[in-house]
C-alpha cells in the first residue's frame, strides 16, 4: 500500500503540472486569438459607444472580462460575436445608452426622398452610385449617432460588423425577427438623418 | 399580388442582405430588369451602405492596441 501510495503520487505531479500547462496553452491561444479581432470589435463599438473616449474605455473593459473569464468560451464558436456579447452588456449595464426622444416624424417615403436631395445639391449627378459621395465622413458618423442604441446596435452589428441575422440576435438577446424589424426601421431612421444633414448642407 | 413595385420594396432589405431564397432573388432580379425605379432604388440604397460600411470604419487607436495587450493575465 505505502508503494502505491508513493507511485500515485509521483505521477500525480506530472499530470497536474500537464493540465497547468495545457490550460496555459488554451489561455495563451485565447488571448492572442481575441486580441487579433480587436480592430474588428473596435469597429463596431466605436459605433454603439456615444464617442471615441466611451468606445475606447468599453473595448478595453470587455477585454478585461474576456481574459478573465476566458474558461466560458467555448472553442470552436464564434469568438467575434461572444466577445461582442461582453461589449453589448457592459454597455448596456453602464447604462450608457442615453435615448435620445422618440422618432416622431414619419418614415415612409425616405429611399427616394434622401436620393432626391442628394441628386438636387449634385451639380448634375445623378448617378445612384456617385450621388451617395455627397455625404461627408462626418455626416454619416453624426447620423448614425442620431439612431436611438435600440436600432443603431442592430444596424452597426449587420452592415458595419457584417454579423448575420442570427449572430446579432444572440449577441443582443433578442429573437432574430426582432433584429429584422429594427434593422429595417433603424436603416430607415438613418437615412431621414442624413437626408436631414443634405439639406441643411444644400441651403 | 397586386402592386410589384411594393411587393419588390419589400424584397430589397432582404435582399441586399442575401438572405432571400433562389427562388424569390430570381423573382425580384425578374421584376428589377424590366422596372427603371425599382433598379434605380436598389442601386442606390446599395451603394449608400457600402459608403456608410465605408465612412464609418474607423482605426482602432495604436495606444488601445497597446493597453489590450497590456490587460493579457501574465503566466505564473
Amino acid at each position: 500500500m505505502a508503494f502505491a501510495g508513493t507511485v500515485d503520487r509521483v505521477d500525480a505531479e506530472p499530470e497536474e503540472a500537464q493540465r497547468l500547462a495545457a490550460e496555459a496553452r488554451d489561455r495563451v491561444r485565447f488571448e492572442e486569438d481575441a486580441l487579433a479581432l480587436s480592430d474588428q470589435v473596435y469597429r463596431v463599438a466605436r459605433h454603439i459607444a456615444n464617442s471615441r473616449e466611451d468606445a475606447d474605455e468599453l473595448v478595453q473593459e470587455t477585454y478585461a472580462r474576456a481574459f478573465r473569464s476566458w474558461r466560458q468560451f467555448q472553442p470552436g464558436t464564434n469568438l467575434r460575436a461572444w466577445l461582442l456579447r461582453i461589449l453589448t452588456n457592459l454597455n448596456i449595464d453602464r447604462g450608457r445608452r442615453q435615448q435620445r426622444a422618440p422618432q416622431m416624424q414619419p418614415l415612409e417615403a425616405n429611399d427616394y426622398f434622401l436620393y432626391d436631395r442628394l441628386a438636387e445639391n449634385g451639380d448634375g449627378v445623378t448617378d445612384e452610385d456617385r450621388v451617395v459621395e455627397r455625404l461627408s465622413q462626418d455626416d454619416i458618423v453624426a447620423a448614425l449617432s442620431a439612431v436611438p442604441h435600440d436600432f443603431r446596435d442592430v444596424i452597426v452589428l449587420v452592415d458595419l460588423g457584417d454579423f448575420s441575422y442570427q449572430d446579432a440576435a444572440q449577441i443582443l438577446d433578442i429573437p432574430v425577427g426582432t433584429v429584422m424589424s429594427r434593422l429595417h426601421r433603424g436603416r430607415r431612421i438613418l437615412k431621414r438623418e442624413l437626408a436631414e444633414s443634405a439639406v441643411e448642407e444644400g441651403t | 399580388m397586386n402592386d410589384p413595385c411594393a411587393h419588390c420594396e419589400e424584397m430589397m432589405q432582404p435582399y441586399l442582405d442575401h438572405v432571400l431564397t433562389d427562388a424569390e432573388k430570381d423573382e425580384a432580379e425578374r421584376h428589377l430588369d424590366e422596372c427603371d425605379p425599382c433598379r434605380r432604388r436598389y442601386k442606390f440604397e446599395e451603394s449608400l451602405r457600402v459608403y456608410v460600411r465605408k465612412a464609418a470604419a474607423e482605426q482602432m487607436p495604436p495606444e488601445l492596441r497597446e493597453k489590450l495587450a497590456a490587460l493579457r493575465i501574465p503566466l505564473e
